[in-house]
């Protein structure tokens, strides 16, 4: 498993991959937001964790549909299949999803408190804002998993699995701009909000893998 | 070890594609299942080793023991593709699917002797011909032991000299006690194996 | 015959860029040595100069602040002359300048960025403000990274080439509406928080200091963008060599 995971890491590192992409739009997304509402410094700073979270979300949609698509494409998928009385189907995909996470949104997480000080946020928020990300985001890739398991074999899965995996991930958006803003503004509470952003991903952590090898085994 | 397919059918895309096909493969011996295109040779052979649901029918896979239960996880699977990246160097590549498949027979360096591709180790995988692609495919098969042997086109793109080296390379796997299943439109040269001539289903 | 013609257009290809990594060998040390020079000369002056009165020592980060700025326009136009370069003259090397300057063009306008938020730190209070000029240099800062990314994205070097040159170039003659359009955006809701950056009219005493690192850095900027391109020819080679050796061993086999 160990193995499968170093893969793809250096998959990821070699060029061509697009891992960064991510990053990439997250910034140019983060960036254009000033351009819609203005530059006023006190409204950026009030909006700022939601900005950066619906940044990131969208960010780590991007490169889902690849996550099985790639191994389906020269092969290697049905190799993890046939594999699954050795290494179980769903572990195999929870360490596709770890892999998937380290390499293409954890980049978003690490740079988020640097574009929360374009949006003027205190502190404070910047803390909050990449841990609630920090804990919240891997809940994306699992949930994501699904949708690329069941999109794998469309040449043109791409918008599909956003379109699919968006209202899936509502309360994990719900929850953890709640634990940012509760961390900013006083009477709100923090840790209420953050545990159940904690509670779902792992909650998603074992349905996502196991909802996304069901799919993978039925794809073709 | 033994696999027994009995009264198969298998469909693609909604329609029946083969009915009642039945064969048996004992320890030692090969099938080479042979036919004109489309006929299902490949459908066959995804259904063995448990990657496409069958419409009616069993396979069997006995003598296994606890290490083999079924089929597919008895089977190495060479398909179409070669399950490579081509990002990635060749000995990268091997060194994945030898820790990720384990029961290592050798390692990866002696397996890519045994391909005849032990020089080009280091180069990422992008850079090869299609022949040289396949005789790395080749090497995942000799590195980690499956006794089923399930082979699609197994000699596409290779030269003569490779064809060569691959059958020695099958003579030993069922001198092994091993059991070959594969899909050809040419003669493999093993000795002891049977035909299995699939026809177009009307 | 059609093998010994393949390999002398493939020396053929290569005559070009020889030449180049022979003339820079020569020219290299004396381009970082007069950079190094120039720039102890530029930052001893820069803190020989005196302090403004309004804004103390932090006046000193302009020094290296406004030869980023300005390096991070150059490198752009730089880019835009290469592509023109791989677009009309097919040149060899024009692929490579444009691909190995863009990470330091992002790098300068990374630190100009990074020193512009430290000056304005103290004056504006914040780290950031949506003032026209940072917004700009801003954006201008995202363009270099599409184009790393576009540079980096596909294997085939002949089509990432092209594509990296067209989009240098609409970037090029999208940057004064870019340039434009953020200035109306800008005073269309001007902030009262932001002070304006024109002080008073540039004292001789700081210009001289502040030119000389300018040149400074636009020679350290050279090297590093030759050293730069030399690195990327010898890339190329050796991926040619590691793809013919591939053929070779197939030979060898036979």
């Amino acid at each position: 498993m160990f193995s499968l995971y170093m893969r793809d890491l250096k998959l990821a590192g070699r060029a061509g991959s697009g891992a960064l992409t991510g990053a990439l739009f997250f910034l140019a997304v983060v960036a254009v937001i000033p351009f819609g509402v203005g530059p006023d410094l006190n409204l950026l700073a009030r909006i700022g964790p939601a900005i950066l979270w619906i940044g990131a979300l969208l960010a780590s949609l991007l490169g889902l549909d690849r996550m099985f698509q790639a191994d389906a494409e020269d092969g290697s998928l049905d190799l993890l299949l046939t594999a699954d009385s050795r290494h179980m189907l769903a572990l195999t995909v929870f360490t596709k999803c770890l892999a998937h996470w380290t390499t293409s949104v954890l980049p978003l997480v690490v740079i988020s408190p640097l574009l929360g000080l374009f949006m003027n946020v205190p502190p404070i928020g910047l803390l909050a804002v990449t841990l609630t990300l920090l804990v919240g985001t891997p809940a994306i890739t699992f949930i994501g998993a699904v949708g690329s398991a069941l999109t794998v074999a469309l040449p043109r899965g791409g918008l599909l699995v956003s379109v699919l995996i968006l209202p899936l991930v509502v309360p994990v958006l719900v929850f953890g701009v709640a634990a940012a803003r509760g961390a900013m503004a006083d009477p709100d509470p923090f840790l209420p909000p953050f545990l159940i952003l904690a509670a779902l991903t792992i909650f998603f952590s074992v349905l996502g893998p196991f909802a996304a090898s069901m799919a993978l085994r039925n794809a073709d | 070890m033994r696999l027994a397919v009995t009264n198969l059918s298998g469909e693609r895309g909604g329609e029946l594609i083969f009915s009642d096909l039945s064969f048996e493969v004992g320890a030692g011996s090969a099938v080479l299942v042979t036919g004109p295109n489309g006929v299902g040779k490949s459908t066959l052979l995804r259904i063995i080793g448990g990657l496409l649901p069958s419409s009616d029918g069993a396979i069997e896979f006995s003598g296994g023991g606890e290490a083999w239960p079924n089929a597919g996880a008895a089977a190495h699977y060479l398909g179409a593709t070669n399950a490579m990246k081509p990002a990635l160097t060749v000995e990268e590549n091997l060194s994945f699917w030898r820790s990720f498949l384990g029961e290592h027979l050798c390692t990866v360096d002696e397996a890519l002797e045994q391909v005849g591709l032990l020089d080009i180790a280091h180069l990422p995988f992008g850079y090869l011909s299609t022949g040289q692609r396949r005789r790395v495919a080749i090497a995942r098969l000799v590195m980690c032991y499956r006794p089923l042997w399930l082979l699609d086109e197994p000699t596409s793109g290779l030269d003569k000299r490779s064809e060569a080296k691959f059958t020695e390379l099958m003579r030993q796997h069922l001198a092994g006690g091993g059991l070959i299943v594969a899909a050809t439109h040419l003669p493999l040269g093993l000795e002891n194996s049977q035909e299995l001539q699939m026809v177009a289903n009307r | 015959m059609t093998d010994t013609a393949k390999k002398s257009s493939g020396i053929m290809a290569f005559a070009n860029p020889t030449r180049f990594i022979s003339l820079s060998d020569a020219l290299l040390p004396w381009l970082v040595g007069s950079a190094l020079l120039l720039l102890a000369v530029g930052f001893y002056m820069a803190f020989a100069a005196p302090e403004d009165y309004q804004q103390g020592i932090t006046v000193r980060i302009m020094y290296i602040h406004v030869p980023f700025a300005w390096l991070s326009m150059f490198c752009y136009t730089l880019m835009s002359l290469s592509a023109l370069g791989t677009l009309i003259w097919k040149h060899p090397l024009a692929d490579v300048s444009l691909k190995s300057a863009a990470p330091i063009g992002a790098t300068f306008t990374a630190l100009a960025l990074i020193t512009g938020s430290i000056w304005g730190k103290p004056m504006w209070g914040t780290w950031w403000v949506w003032d026209a000029r940072l917004t700009s240099v801003f954006v201008l800062f995202l363009m270099y990274l599409g184009i790393i990314a576009l540079t980096r994205a596909l294997d085939d070097q002949g089509r990432s080439a092209r594509a990296a040159a067209i989009l240098t170039l609409v970037g090029f003659i999208n940057i004064p509406i870019i340039k434009f359009s953020v200035d109306w955006w800008n005073t269309l809701h001007q902030p009262a928080s932001v002070l304006r950056l024109d002080g008073p009219t540039i004292h001789p005493s700081m210009l001289w200091p502040l030119l000389i690192c300018a040149i400074g850095f636009t020679l350290l900027f050279s090297s590093l963008h030759i050293m730069a391109m030399r690195t990327e020819i010898w890339r190329r080679r050796v991926s040619t060599m590691r793809r013919l050796s591939a053929r070779r061993a197939e030979g060898a086999a036979q």
